[in-house]
């Protein structure tokens, strides 16, 4: 499977995860979004920066027990709650989040 | 699971990080079976405390490196990582030189550990 | 000839029946072998005994991904995947001990 972006083509995955995590950029993650009906805020992108940031430090998408925690440590107890993640990404901030930001599916995420 | 159902659960790593796919699956295991909440430690013998050894850079062999993720297992509440002293030894190897917080136990001391699991997990 | 040894001298006895049957010739250490080549290893003893029979090469990639790239024992010759296909050619036959 594929996207295209700005005339550019990006493989993904059969469930829709970018093949090759360095091909991510902005663009990519807004059609990304797009397709998980996700209108892109400040608060989705927090996340999703925060994601990137795991991933380059540690090599692995966290679970979402997990990325609730980190993202409580790192951006306040107001945020470090799955009803704040789920709200952002109602389908689970683990799977979608993870889709949007160009991760690989979660470790553990079935 | 209710807190009543924790188990002991002990991952037994004895394979040397490239060379087989074990230490990689271990690792992935043991993410993955930390959603469980269970009691869970990790042990690494003979050539599995080369999965360890600082400084990995596999840019070269072109595979992950996947030694930075043993650095998130502390996320995840995993933070019983025991090390054979004889196999440090056997290895000129320190505790200094793994990358990250470990235990050094005798091979015995880990076998006294193993008996108090409940389930054991070879890798 | 060319012996070839993919298996840590810890884990396997691939080394040991290289060496035993060795007569001469060159030896290289790839993957999970050059840990042999290894300060502190306790293969030590037995790989420096060969060097006086054969050389010794070490693939230099399979080290740095171990992060053992920084304690190669002296006299060991480091090569890269180029170097690899070198000593191959360069040999008329070439046994991996697997």
């Amino acid at each position: 499977m594929a996207i295209e972006v700005n005339g550019k083509t990006y493989e993904t995955d059969e469930e829709g995860y970018l093949t090759d995590i360095n091909e991510w950029n902005e663009d990519v993650a807004k059609l990304l979004a797009e397709q998980e009906n996700i209108n892109m805020s400040e608060q989705h992108w927090e996340v999703i920066n925060f994601l990137r940031e795991y991933y380059n430090e540690f090599q692995i998408a966290p679970a979402v027990r997990v990325l609730t925690k980190a993202i409580g440590k790192k951006l306040g107890p107001e945020k470090g709650n799955s009803q704040y993640l789920y709200e952002l990404f109602p389908y689970g901030p683990g799977k979608q989040a993870c889709k949007i930001a160009g991760l690989p599916k979660p470790t553990g995420c079935i | 699971m209710s807190e009543g159902q924790v188990k002991k659960f002990m991952y037994v790593n004895r394979k040397a990080p490239h060379g087989t796919i074990y230490a990689l699956e271990s690792l992935e295991v043991v993410l993955i079976a930390a959603a469980f909440d269970q009691d869970v430690s990790l042990a690494f013998m003979d050539d599995g405390v080369y999965q360890l050894k600082k400084g990995f850079n596999t840019k070269g062999i072109e595979v992950k490196n996947f030694q930075p993720t043993y650095r998130a297992l502390d996320d995840y509440d995993i933070n019983k990582l025991y090390v054979e002293q004889e196999a440090l030894e056997a290895r000129g190897l320190t505790q200094e030189d793994m990358c990250v917080p470990v235990e050094v136990l005798t091979r015995a001391e880990i076998g006294k550990l193993m008996e108090t699991q409940d389930i054991v997990l070879s890798f | 000839m060319l012996h070839i040894v993919n298996k840590s001298p810890l884990d396997r006895n691939a080394l040991d029946t290289c060496l035993a049957t060795a007569q001469g010739g060159a030896l290289l250490l790839i993957e999970d072998g050059v840990y042999a080549a290894t300060t502190g290893n306790s293969a030590v003893g037995k790989l420096k005994q060969a060097m006086g029979q054969m050389k010794v090469y070490a693939l230099k990639p399979d080290l740095e991904a171990r992060g053992m790239a920084d304690r190669v024992l002296d006299g060991v010759n480091l090569v890269d995947y180029g170097g690899f296909v070198d000593l191959v050619t360069e040999h008329a036959t070439c046994q991996s001990w697997l």
